[in-house]
């Protein structure tokens, strides 16, 4: 809002509907040296450029010999759930990129995170697809610094530190993990018998990823070594997403630590449905079952 | 931690449906426009005031059904002339033999004697290169070529009327630019075989050229995918202080105009008001599929006015015509900032590749007669020869010296060391290597220090510079 009237037409400026053409033309630009900021209306309609972020942006450095490199291109998508947004206006796409070699990953989690990763991405000398939680744009209030910072990218936070398992979320879903150690805390009457009083009182070490490519392993396989349990809640499916590679990299880093199996909690292995967003998604109760599942192994 | 309520967020109202991406302005009173449409009926086609339709507000009204219909657009100058009833006419300053047509004068050409035989002996070291790294592969030298032959016209006259210093956004059939200007031999050769001083790094197939020198962006295979590319790199270079004077070139086949990125790339160069030369190299194949089962239209030039594009079709075989053009097209891109786009038409006289044997689908009887018939070689050397600037014996030399200096930065290319073997792993990311591809980089050298003494992995190894000792180091750091 206000951009375009700050800093001129030239600089923001509408394009013509077509995905593919907006990626490509940011390409272009970025290739020429110049800061390209391209916006995908919603990550559903991001795979129409899928070929222009694969095989351009992401080997134009590698295939060239460092000659040319799109690492002034940044390409901003509103992602994940929204209530009620079903097929086309929910999807997590992070996973779809993930083994793109050259491609930087990144899904903020708060408008703090959010100004800092996103002013680190613009001026990452790699081109990023930034995935902004669309459900946050409005919901999520903090104070923000008015002047310029960044936040590193390829470093994962410890939200919270714990000892008895870690864990590991992104974006919005990060919101349900907290309220799933309220609930796993302090369980409402009618489900309490659910959760046994051992564990209650667990420590729980909650990590936000924030880079999804290339990831922290360090900070993640430390927190799981220490931990010895982990939990990896996301939006996306749960057959190939995100949460298999972090899980198939800690049961190889972490094997002699693991006392409970790594446990996935993710979207249905089924399209993003209109009604019924509730149980697709990994809500709060989801989220608490599955920790005491693992911590009761 | 924002301090938000997780409880509310699943319900919050999601205010930014697609559906908004439909332009305000075509939020129309339908009721009035309606009214206006059934008023207009009733008086006579054509004479009203134009409408309020928000696609195209100058748009006139037609009662008649069958009139409305249409398949084609003409240009105007089509107008009145009898003989053009084949669609859009094809620009060309010399006939089949290279002498100017009735009409044509020298001022018209404007070229001198140095620049004309430039071109023609750069015309002609195409198909020395060819000839020469065609048979190569096929003795298994090289793995993979794709030759230029009966395109070097539409290659080198589009590079002649250029600035070396526009930027240049290519398939993978105009290594002629990149001859023109004066990229060496041995870079190109090098690139083609791999070799540890190519400019790519080694890591393409042969032909996937690219030079930051050369204004050359790296040729990619993915068909097409330069063209939104180059109507982006256009909007970068008129927004570049000091180089309002260049322009962007974009070179595609017909085959990859009916890929998607076409139309991105058009439509984006024309509502950004980019100047970009949109350059089609209309040769009648996509590999084995011949242009009639490409389009139905009048060739890739008919679709440019739908883009509100300048558009002109040329005789791709007369040099001197595409470089005419060319440079006009580059003139009027800069001085009217929007894009051009020129459909040079020419044919694939050689197979696609070293992969495919034409004759599967066209007779070589077809070919030949190409090449006798319209030959854009011919053509330049007789323009020459009729003005004294060239002759037999100056053929006989240039092609004499061309195998040799092409044999012999062959010869020094296969003699050289391919790329050291960790750079395999560099390059991926700008700055440092994320920590997964320095584990892997570790991997290879522990696999390398175990079974580097198989016989095919040393004599693979040996081909690379330092024989893939510069491996060992990391190899040493991921034990400490």
């Amino acid at each position: 809002m206000g951009l375009a009237e700050t800093y001129g037409r030239d600089r923001v400026f509408n394009t013509p509907l077509t995905e593919q053409g907006i990626v490509g033309f940011g390409i272009g630009m970025a290739d020429m040296g110049h800061t390209a900021i391209a916006e995908v209306q919603f990550g559903d309609y991001i795979f129409p450029a899928f070929d222009q972020i694969v095989n351009e942006a992401a080997k134009y450095n590698y295939r060239s010999g460092g000659q040319f490199s799109v690492g002034r291109l940044t390409i901003r998508a509103p992602c994940q759930g929204v209530g009620h947004g079903a097929l086309y206006h929910s999807q997590s796409v992070e996973q779809f990129f993930m083994p793109v070699p050259g491609l930087k990953v990144v899904v903020p989690r708060s408008p703090i995170q959010a100004k800092g990763l996103l002013a680190a991405s613009i001026r990452d000398d790699n081109p990023v697809v930034f995935l902004e939680p669309k459900i946050l744009y409005r919901s999520s209030v903090e104070e923000v610094p008015l002047d310029d910072f960044t936040l590193p990218l390829s470093k994962a936070e410890v939200v919270k530190p714990g000892s008895d398992v870690t864990v590991i979320s992104w974006g919005a879903p990060l919101y349900s993990c907290i309220e799933a150690l309220q609930v796993l805390s302090n369980p409402p009457a009618s489900i309490a018998k659910h959760f046994p009083q051992g564990v209650r009182q667990a420590n729980i070490e909650l990590i936000d990823l924030r880079t999804i490519l290339p990831w922290d392993r360090e900070t993640v396989a430390r927190s799981v070594a220490k931990t010895g349990r982990c939990v990896i809640v996301h939006e996306a499916p749960v057959t190939a997403g995100v949460g298999a590679e972090i899980a198939a990299h800690l049961q190889k880093t972490c094997f002699l630590n693991l006392e409970a199996p790594i446990t996935r909690v993710g979207g249905w292995d089924t399209p993003f449905p209109h009604v019924g967003e509730l149980f697709y998604k990994p809500e709060a109760i989801r989220i608490a079952d599955a920790l005491v599942k693992c911590l009761t192994f | 931690m924002a301090s938000s309520n997780v409880h509310s967020m699943g319900r919050l109202p999601l205010l930014l449906f697609r559906c908004l991406r439909v332009p305000a302005r075509s939020t129309v009173n339908w009721t009035a426009t309606r009214t206006f449409v059934a008023s207009s009926l009733a008086r006579k086609d054509g004479d009203e005031p134009q409408g309020h339709l928000p696609g195209h507000p100058s748009s006139v009204f037609l009662t008649s059904l069958n009139d409305s219909f249409f398949d084609s657009v003409k240009p105007k100058t089509l107008s009145g002339n009898q003989n053009a009833k084949g669609g859009i006419p094809t620009y060309r300053l010399m006939d089949g033999v290279g002498r100017l047509l009735p009409g044509v004068t020298d001022d018209m050409v404007n070229i001198d004697q140095s620049e004309a035989v430039k071109m023609y002996r750069t015309m002609l070291l195409l198909p020395a290169i060819d000839v020469i790294l065609y048979n190569a592969q096929r003795q298994g030298r090289i793995s993979f070529m794709m030759t230029s032959y009966g395109e070097e016209g539409a290659v080198i006259g589009s590079a002649a009327g250029l600035d070396a210093r526009d930027e240049v956004f290519a398939q993978y059939r105009e290594s002629g630019v990149l001859l023109w200007r004066d990229f060496s031999l041995d870079h190109f050769m090098s690139q083609v075989f791999g070799a540890e001083d190519d400019l790519c790094g080694g890591r393409q197939m042969p032909i996937h050229f690219g030079s930051t020198q050369h204004h050359f962006h790296t040729i990619s295979s993915p068909l097409a995918t330069q063209i939104p590319q180059a109507a982006g790199a256009g909007y970068a270079l008129k927004r570049t202080k000091g180089r309002e004077g260049n322009v962007v070139i974009c070179y595609f086949g017909e085959g990859a105009a009916s890929e998607g990125d076409f139309h991105a790339g058009l439509n984006l160069a024309s509502t950004t008001k980019s100047p970009v030369i949109f350059f089609v190299r209309n040769n009648g194949y996509a590999i084995s599929t011949p242009a009639a089962e490409q389009f139905r239209g009048d060739g890739i030039a008919s679709r440019g006015p739908g883009y509100g594009m300048l558009t002109i079709r040329v005789d791709g075989n007369d040099a001197l015509a595409v470089r005419s053009a060319v440079q006009a097209a580059k003139s009027k891109a800069l001085s009217e900032q929007r894009p051009v786009l020129i459909e040079a038409m020419t044919y694939r006289v050689g197979h696609h590749s070293t992969s495919d044997d034409s004759s599967a689908y066209r007779s070589k009887q077809a070919v030949e007669s190409w090449k006798q018939m319209d030959n854009p070689l011919h053509r330049m050397r007789n323009f020459l020869t009729d003005r004294g600037w060239w002759s037999d014996q100056l053929e006989e030399e240039a092609k004499v010296q061309h195998r040799k200096i092409v044999i012999e930065a062959m010869g020094r290319a296969e003699k050289k060391k391919r790329p050291q073997l960790s750079s395999l792993f560099e390059g991926t990311y700008r700055g440092e290597l994320p920590a997964n591809l320095k584990e892997q980089r570790a991997e290879l050298a522990e696999l390398l220090e175990k079974y580097g003494s198989l016989p095919g992995w040393s004599k693979e190894l040996a081909k690379h510079a330092n024989a893939g000792k510069d491996m060992e180091q990391y190899r040493e750091k991921q034990q400490a």
